[in-house]
């Protein structure tokens, strides 16, 4: 019980230690933007006294670091007057900045946006394990049926075409000719089926393989032999016994799978024009050049993925007291 | 080996030679527009059809499996000599320096979910393919260094290491001679699915603006550019979809079809 308990603690300082350095590097990342942000998002037609205002405002005319280091002046400390211990002040507080172009708190920003992400992958998540999980089982009990090849064809499709290719043809296919989806927005509560299964169709690849050759694993164990000898009818064997042992790793890779899903998704959204955070980074942050929110998206972004990780790591070790022990 | 994996030979062998022989295989030019012949649908002249600009559809997705080479082949070949470096140290010289590079370095760059890392890079470093390379260099060394890690901790406790050094060998020739060609088959393996990884992400980097900058041909953003007409001039974004899909289907079967031939454990089922 008290190693379990350690065990619990370790993952958990690993964790907020992980979530330390991602932020950190995040925050740095501003300083390697070539030449003056000030002057990138002004525009060359600025004033000086323009350019000095909004360094001042931003904090951009304070030291990025608790020391620094140049050719002309060599190392410098700096104190803790710095724009890396701001960041992190205003983090605790809950606060990401102020956004350099709307003078908007980052923070209401993303989260105006956040819930449509979220949406968006666990539909996709859905999806994926809604086609995966009846053609993994069905593939990996008929090995090298006829099922079993039309599964295996759909995976390597659906894992070799990139979204913005299978994007574009279901909006040709579903919106354009068969009109039963609007081709982009997210305005009905059914706008979300096109850019689920989009974002979905790499992962219930990838998923559809995994069950397979699980199914496949499992099927040869000796408790399998031992259900069927007792008369079990196959059906009970495979959901009953087969399926429960068989899905214990497919969890870790949802877990894992997420953080493509959450990257994907800034594909998908730019699809679908879907508005959610990836649009938000790529269109807001990125396109305008506001470094404040391009850092609150990519940190925002990180830390779901980190936590979610975490958590599916926990409930792995549940799943399978092996693993508990080891 | 499987037959997959001779079909994946066959399509990348195709890729790179017309990547290589790219000016005498193209029909056009790449850059050459005319505006008279926007949106034509393939024929004997413009065999994949010609693009918003009246460019030569063939040409520009032959010039384009030359950048997609290009960056992936340059970004695998980095990181696996720095991902194969880093997870060497690791797993060679263990303890301490072990729990800090794979317990803490390598978690910290799983952390940042696929692409986003190279998006976030591109997008405060600018735009522009060496910018692409490196930020693809960074997220996609710690997969090397992971395998490497791992086959130095297999390999290091076998009875030939253990004579070498009992004959007073070095850690660098331990390393290099005995270590390292024991541990270069999964790293092979690695090396193709990354550059499946690899062209995908640079596609994808570019569909999204922030890989390599138009005019050039790359497939992402040629997909990009032909993502509105997709109603009217399907051709445009297929071809380049399809030559995508086959590089990366390639690769993928190059890798599977090794693993399965380097494990025998696998090659059973």
């Amino acid at each position: 019980m008290k190693y379990r308990f350690l065990n619990i603690a370790r993952q958990l300082a690993l964790m907020l230690l992980v979530i330390w350095t991602v932020v950190s590097l995040v925050t740095l990342l501003i300083e390697v933007v070539p030449g003056d942000p000030a002057t990138v998002i002004l525009g060359e037609t600025a004033t000086q006294e323009q350019i000095e205002n909004f360094r001042a405002k931003h904090g951009l005319d304070r030291p990025a670091f608790f020391f620094s280091y140049g050719n002309e002046k060599g190392f410098v400390w700096n104190g803790s007057d710095n724009r890396y211990a701001d960041y992190w002040l205003g983090l605790l507080q809950g606060d990401l900045g102020t956004s350099f172009r709307t003078d908007r708190p980052v923070r209401d920003m993303i989260f105006e946006r956040y819930p449509s992400t979220i949406k968006l992958a666990i539909a996709a998540m859905l999806v994926a394990i809604g086609i995966a999980l009846p053609l993994g089982v069905l593939a990996g009990s008929r090995k090298n049926s006829i099922v079993d090849n039309l599964a295996s064809f759909f995976a390597l499709l659906g894992i070799s075409l990139p979204t913005f290719v299978i994007g574009p043809f279901l909006v040709y296919l579903f919106a354009v000719q068969l009109g039963w989806f609007s081709p982009t927005g997210s305005l009905y509560p059914e706008d979300i089926v096109l850019p689920a299964v989009t974002l979905g169709a790499a992962l219930s690849a990838i998923l559809t393989r995994m069950i397979r050759s699980s199914v496949i694993e499992e099927l040869g164990e000796d408790y399998v032999r031992t259900a069927r000898a007792k008369g079990v009818s196959e059906r009970k064997v495979l959901f009953k016994h087969v399926l429960k042992n068989g899905l214990i790793p497919v969890v870790t890779i949802l877990g894992l799978q997420l953080g493509v899903l959450l990257a994907g998704a800034i594909i998908t959204e730019k699809i679908f024009n879907w508005q959610g955070l990836g649009l938000l980074l790529l269109e807001d942050g990125i396109g305008k050049r506001d470094y404040r929110l391009v850092q609150g998206c990519v940190l925002v972004i990180s830390v779901t993925y980190i936590i979610a990780n975490s958590l599916t790591d926990f409930v792995y070790r549940k799943l399978d007291p092996r693993i508990r022990l080891s | 080996m499987s037959r997959l994996a001779y079909i994946g030979f066959a399509i990348a062998i195709l890729f790179i030679l017309a990547a290589i022989f790219a000016p005498f295989v193209a029909t056009h030019d790449v850059a050459a527009q005319d505006l008279a012949m926007r949106y034509f649908p393939p024929s004997a002249e413009h065999w994949f059809g010609t693009d918003g600009l009246g460019r030569d559809v063939f040409s520009r997705v032959v010039f384009g499996a030359r950048i997609s080479l290009e960056v992936g082949i340059t970004v695998v070949v980095i990181s696996a000599v720095f991902g194969t470096f880093i997870g060497s140290i690791a797993g060679f010289y263990g303890g301490f320096v072990d729990k800090f590079l794979s317990g803490y370095v390598f978690n910290v760059f799983m952390a940042f979910p696929g692409l986003l890392l190279a998006i976030a890079l591109v997008a405060f470093l600018g735009a522009g393919q060496g910018k692409l390379i490196t930020a693809l260099c960074v997220i996609g060394w710690v997969g090397y260094a992971r395998v490497m890690r791992g086959q130095v901790l297999k390999v290091r406790e076998y009875d030939y290491v253990m004579a070498a050094r009992a004959l007073g060998a070095s850690n660098l020739r331990i390393l290099f001679t005995h270590i390292l060609p024991n541990a270069i088959q999964p790293l092979i393996v690695q090396a193709s699915l990354g550059m499946a990884g690899a062209v995908l992400s640079e596609a994808s980097l570019s569909f999204l603006g922030l890989g390599i900058p138009p005019p050039a041909p790359s497939w992402g953003t040629m997909i990009e550019e032909a993502r509105q007409f997709f109603a009217t001039s399907p051709h445009i974004l297929l071809f380049p979809g399809i030559a995508i899909a086959l590089t990366v289907l390639a690769f993928n079967f190059i890798g599977d079809g090794l693993r399965e031939y380097l494990d025998p454990k696998q090659r059973r089922r």
